[in-house]
């Protein structure tokens, strides 16, 4: 398991990133919901920006673009919403489970119980 | 900023056509082996990351404007397995502790279902975690991670825990693979039988 010192990322350094903006309530991106670039990135970008378009050329979710970037999920949400405003990325978002229904759909479930015994 | 990124396994990439994203929460005490379990069966070494919620302190919002703020962190670590072509499940190790809980709903909300791993020998760290999965509607297993010398029957296990009777409680072995893909079926088994019980409450 990899440690990451996010305590060294001073508050000032995740206010600049965010541009001050510390909500990301209204993106509707899970954990889980799955990220693609589309197309490469132009010069001029803010480098995080340009670390995600790069690190999504295959799919990643949204915590695993956290736990690349070091920054707390939160943080990695207001910098994917820019992308996926300004059509750089796509986000595919889990339709399966959400959180009005307790149980997710059986079709569902019967598909992930057949994915795990062939592992 | 790391030197993570030269890191191979790390960024064993995903299919491209992969559009499905689903979650399973291990919770479970300190050093009872929730990463051990999510490594087991993860196909990327386990990462982890965090999550912050910055909140008013409760109770003093009236006081002329002193807002009393605090900060809420939690780490947590994560792995992968791909299922097919379309779906791929994250599992997530969270610690059970209070400040937790605070998040759940902003990071789990949506998760198929939960696993209690527990170590016999500390089962009073678990009941915190139990009441709060019941509380928040969640379906889950309980899986005793067996150390050596680990005394007590299952059935003394269920009755510690004050489980119903219907929630699967497993032995397994956070280290093997097969052991740990034994708790994840377990849990998913139990959660289509939920599922299909009828329209459910």
């Amino acid at each position: 398991m990899t440690r990451r010192h996010l305590d060294s990322e001073g508050p000032d350094r995740l206010y600049t990133l965010t541009r001050g903006r510390s909500s990301s309530k209204d993106t509707n991106l899970d954990l889980v919901t799955l990220i693609v670039t589309n197309g490469e990135p132009e010069p001029g970008m803010q480098s995080e920006h340009v670390r995600i378009m790069r690190m999504c050329r295959a799919p990643a979710a949204v915590v695993e673009i956290s736990a690349e970037l070091g920054l707390p999920v939160g943080v990695t949400k207001i910098l994917l919403s820019d992308l996926v405003a300004g059509g750089r990325v796509t986000a595919r978002n889990p339709t399966s489970a959400r959180a009005n229904a307790h149980l997710p759909d059986a079709a569902i479930l019967k598909k992930v119980l057949v994915g795990l015994k062939n592992l | 900023m790391d030197s993570r990124t030269s890191d191979p396994q790390a960024h064993t990439p995903l299919a491209s056509t992969v559009t499905e994203g689903l979650k399973i929460v291990v919770v479970g005490g300190f050093g009872v082996g929730k990463t051990t379990l999510v490594r087991s069966v993860s196909e990327i070494r386990p990462l982890s990351t965090e999550e912050t919620m910055t909140q008013a302190g409760v109770g003093v919002d009236d006081n002329a404007g002193a807002v009393d703020k605090t900060t809420t962190t939690v780490a947590f670590d994560f792995g992968r397995i791909s299922l097919n072509e379309q779906m791929v499940l994250y599992l997530f190790g969270a610690p059970g502790q209070e400040r937790f809980w605070f998040l759940w709903d902003r990071l789990f909300a949506g998760t198929l279902g939960a696993v209690v791993l527990v170590d016999t020998r500390r089962l009073e760290d678990s009941w915190y975690a139990i009441d709060r999965l019941e509380h928040h509607g969640t379906p889950f297993i309980v899986a005793r991670n067996s150390f050596p010398g680990a005394g007590h029957d299952l059935d003394a296990v269920r009755e510690a825990l004050s489980l119903a009777g219907d929630v699967p409680l497993v032995d397994c072995d956070a280290r093997d693979r097969e052991s740990v893909k034994r708790v994840l079926i377990t849990l998913v088994d139990h959660l289509y039988a939920l599922s299909t019980e009828g329209a459910g409450t």
